[in-house]
């Protein structure tokens, strides 16, 4: 189980990336929570921009995405992202 | 400021390519080896504010079009890693090139024999990952399965179209284990020392001056301090 400061750490990386990938605000992705939309709900966040959000996510968070994680279920919301990448951090 | 150039040495020789250069005869002069394909859009304003800032600080900088990219007329599909790499050898011999800043996956095509940087530099293998992810998801999305592995393997016998852009086998088989290798007097220059989000994660060409402050000067201030 992760500390708090790690959870927090990741919370703050994803957002942060999220606004570097798409151009967004940091403001609009710091307000982001478990259930704000992402891949449908944002416009920027099109095909090409996702194949960019996963390839920015291998990157810095040392992670290795592979086709059958990619799912509706982890791009839909940024709670679902999160949770996604906790996952994977566990496994690495 | 817009002129043509040769090259020799890669595929498709001997046909003119455009030629952006900064050029007053002076001692410092850099070879820019630009960003490729979607990458290179995005980042094509950005790399020609880095050279109007190099050309005030004194430098003369030179940004010549590979066979297949930008405005050329050679095909892309038969390109080769091994020939732009030619192309750019050739490139620096005919600017008498002091000097290389290499970009994003123009890092791949450096000449080894010049001191100078690369920016944010993007390996093969993670150039082709994000470029085959991008067409995977696409295909998912319209409704098709696509494989990464199996595109990639189709990709080295046959050439494949990622992202809109033509890509040969040559150029599949080269950029599949091709690394940016810095060579002596060659150095890294990261995004982080840059600032802000690279431009080329944006999803549509963008600007930011500061950023082209940043790199201009570091590599002006890198070239005063190696004069002495």
């Amino acid at each position: 189980m992760p500390g708090e400061a790690a959870e927090a750490a990741l919370d703050q990386e994803l957002k942060g990336l999220i606004a570097d990938v798409l151009g967004l605000d940091p403001a609009q992705a710091a307000a982001f929570g478990p259930e704000s939309g992402l891949f449908g709900h944002l416009p920027e966040l099109d095909s090409m921009a996702v194949a960019g959000l996963l390839t920015e996510m291998e990157d810095r968070l040392g992670i290795v995405i592979e086709d059958d994680d990619v799912d509706g279920e982890m791009l839909e919301t940024y709670g679902g992202l999160l949770a996604f990448a906790r996952a994977k951090l566990a496994d690495s | 400021m817009i002129s043509t150039w040769t090259p020799t040495g890669a595929d498709g020789a001997g046909r003119e390519e455009l030629l952006v250069a900064f050029d007053q005869r002076r001692q410092r002069r850099v070879l820019v080896c630009p960003a490729w394909f979607d990458e290179a859009n995005k980042l094509r304003r950005f790399t020609v504010e880095v050279m109007r800032r190099l050309d005030r600080a004194g430098i003369d900088s030179f940004l010549p079009d590979l066979p297949g990219c930008n405005d050329s007329l050679a095909p892309l599909a038969v390109q080769t890693l091994a020939g732009w790499q030619a192309g750019m050898a050739t490139a620096a011999q005919q600017f008498a090139a002091t000097h290389v800043l290499a970009i994003r996956a123009g890092a791949l095509v450096t000449p080894d024999h010049l001191p100078g940087w690369h920016y944010a530099p993007q390996s093969g293998p993670k150039l082709l990952r994000g470029m085959i992810r991008a067409r995977t998801i696409a295909a998912r999305e319209a409704g098709r399965e696509e494989r990464a592995e199996a595109l990639l393997a189709l990709g080295r016998t046959e050439g494949l179209t990622l992202g809109g852009w033509s890509l040969g086998a040559g150029l599949i088989q080269g950029l599949a284990d091709a690394e940016p290798r810095l060579s002596d007097g060659q150095t890294e220059i990261a995004q982080s020392a840059i600032g802000g989000p690279g431009l080329w994660l944006r999803a549509e060409p963008d600007d930011d001056s500061a950023q082209a402050d940043r790199l201009a000067a570091l590599i002006a201030d890198s070239i005063a301090g190696s004069a002495g």
